[in-house]
């Protein structure tokens, strides 16, 4: 037994405890890098190890598999590993140039690994009790970061967050409960054989219904998002990278494992319902977005509608659909976040919060000016960008599943997607405003720091466009694996 | 024995509920700890309650003999309670700085962040 499945779980916890140790500025800025490099050496080890010998487990203590905690990584995990390790590492860069000197003297870098470590552990973990434990690892760090400096409109954004996902958090925990009552263990694999024959099929819907509304908070899900647009435009930029890169992905994740593997006795109703509410989530998300005028206000909004084409591509469920939407998760995290570090860089330049007109920066920066329209027009979903392909999955996969009107649905928010970034493209970099001219250097210039992981994400969206057919050969024995959980439970139990 | 139990949880959920509707961030806070009691509760009632018999193996056997009260469930809760413990002492921490920061502890005055 491979201890390589566990690795990414001790690296941030170790470096978060040096960085709480070694109090130094300079230490932990270092340790931030180094660590969340080794991160990503540690996960790509894990996807080549995964995609030639199949699912990896890891034994926490060796016990016996229903009975101890097993860490689990089929290919869905460890491609999300592998990509929230790419995140880690340039929000990590990307603070190193944005962080102001206050935060980072009251403890951001710790808590930055210690929110890897939450989402690590939850992409890892093979047993329900313990995804509930390591959201709120997550949760506490990400309540620490929002909350971090103590600004007003911080503080009105965290007490929201905060409320809005502890409930989820206790609704998980809720459904949990019942689904130990009913099944009697909490291995995930376990509970998927026996679920199947369960003798209270209705009771397992319900407590399916509980999980879905409370990984819909955390995942972003109409009609439970508000808590989204309503604080992560809030902290610092570095801030809002990470987080729209990569929690709302998290609570995808865990509904995408939860209703592949344990809940599929009534696909008919589940499935639909997910259909229904992710199509919701779309129009709604992206309607919100184009109501929008400021910049990070509207990439909120687009972290919604954008977990929409996820959360169709589990609704429609076939294997063309599914690997559309892990294809599209991945394409997700990175835009988003490549987006949300551009826009630090426009709030550093034009010293507001965002441009409402006249912001101009394409005359002065034509270089950042394609650092925005890459992911922009990735997330719209244009050739040869990495969006266009995972929609050209979603959609086909809902046109062959029949599901033509959601298909149709997906294209036409494409379509206002595009028109809402292009707002921003025009306000902020198009368009130049007589008197206010080019407002440059009214803060400071952006260093290397703050542009390097911007421009590394938006090659990483081209060049995830450019080879989508490996990484669709990817995503699709990520979406046979999740089609067909008996890999996943041959190798967690044994058998 | 089940049955006061599920109205005791039921209660708690609806005082919960009802707590967590108000505008006022204490009421909020105190909505989320007896919330978070109510789910322990549901979790220790939805496993099964079983009066004596601790989950010990005798000698000589290998198998604990029935009926016997299952460990696993209290090991959750006593986690949910750490977890919980944590939680709403952040948050009590970050009531009091949103109270310093704004002014105020009326929900419907942060409006700010989501015109």
């Amino acid at each position: 037994m491979s201890v390589l499945p566990a690795l990414p779980l001790l690296l941030p916890l170790a470096s978060a405890a040096l960085s709480f140790v070694l109090w130094r500025r300079w230490l932990q800025r270092a340790l931030a890098v180094l660590a969340m490099a080794t991160l990503l050496a540690v996960s790509s080890l894990l996807l080549v190890r995964v995609w030639q010998e199949g699912v990896q487990v890891y034994r926490l203590g060796d016990w016996p598999a229903p009975f101890g905690i097993v860490l689990a990584v089929d290919t869905f995990s460890a491609v999300m590993l592998v990509v929230a390790a790419i995140i880690g590492l340039a929000v990590a860069v990307y603070s190193l140039g944005s962080m102001d000197d206050r935060r980072e003297a009251f403890g951001y870098y710790p808590f930055l690994h210690l929110l890897l470590m939450g989402v690590c552990g939850a992409f890892l973990t093979g047993d329900v009790f313990n995804l509930f434990v390591w959201f709120e690892v997550m949760l506490m760090a990400s309540f620490v970061l929002m909350a971090l400096g103590g600004e007003r409109a911080q503080m009105e954004g965290a007490i929201k967050y905060f409320v809005l996902n502890l409930l989820s958090s206790l609704l998980l925990l809720a459904a949990i409960g019942i689904l130990y009552g009913l099944a009697g263990t909490l291995n995930m694999a376990d509970l998927a054989l026996k679920l199947q024959e369960a003798r209270r099929p209705g009771l397992v819907t319900t407590v399916a219904m509980l999980f879905l509304v409370a990984l819909g908070i955390k995942a972003a899900l109409f009609p439970l998002f508000f808590w989204l647009p309503a604080s992560y435009h809030t902290p610092p930029p570095a801030v809002s990278a990470v987080f729209a890169g990569l929690l709302t992905k998290v609570g995808v994740y865990a509904l995408v494992r939860v209703f592949t593997l344990l809940f599929v006795q009534d696909v008919a109703f589940t499935h639909n319902l997910i259909l229904a509410l992710s199509g919701a989530t779309m129009v709604v998300g992206v309607l919100g977005a184009v109501a929008q005028e400021e910049f990070r206000r509207i990439l909120s909004f687009q972290v919604v509608a954008q977990i929409g084409y996820v959360g169709m591509g589990l609704g429609i469920f076939t294997p063309l659909s599914l690997a559309g939407a892990v294809f599209y998760a991945l394409h997700d995290m990175v835009d988003n976040a490549g987006l949300f570090m551009v826009s630090g860089i426009a709030q550093r330049l034009l010293g507001s919060h965002g441009p409402t007109a006249g912001g101009g920066l394409y005359r002065s920066r034509p270089g950042l000016g394609l650092l925005f329209l890459l992911p922009a027009l990735s997330l719209a979903g244009l050739p040869p960008l990495s969006g266009f392909f995972g929609k050209l999955a979603l959609v086909r996969g809902g046109l062959e599943a029949e599901q033509y009107a959601m298909a149709g649905l997906a294209l036409a928010v494409s379509l206002l997607g595009l028109l809402s970034l292009m707002k921003v493209w025009l306000r902020a970099f198009w368009q130049e405003d007589g008197e206010r001219g080019v407002t440059e250097h009214r803060l400071d210039t952006p260093g290397p720091a703050m542009v390097l992981p911007a421009a590394a994400l938006a090659a990483l969206t081209l060049a995830m466009g450019l080879g989508a057919g490996p990484l669709f050969a990817l995503a699709t024995r990520a979406a046979e694996q999740l089609m067909d959980p008996s890999q996943y439970i041959e190798a967690v139990l044994g058998r | 024995m089940e049955t006061v139990m599920a109205f005791l949880v039921g209660g708690l959920f609806a005082v919960g509920v009802y707590l967590l509707l108000r505008r006022s961030i204490v009421r909020i806070l105190i909505g989320i700890a007896i919330l978070s009691n109510a789910t322990n509760l549901l979790v220790f009632t939805a496993a099964g309650l079983v009066r004596g018999g601790g989950p010990l193996v005798p000698e000589g056997a290998t198998t604990v003999p029935p009926p016997y009260a299952d460990p696993l469930p209290q090991a959750l809760i006593l986690t949910a309670i750490v977890i919980g413990f944590g939680v709403l002492a952040f948050a009590v921490v970050l009531a009091y700085r949103v109270y310093q920061t704004l002014g105020t502890d009326n929900l419907d005055d942060l409006r700010s962040t989501e015109e």
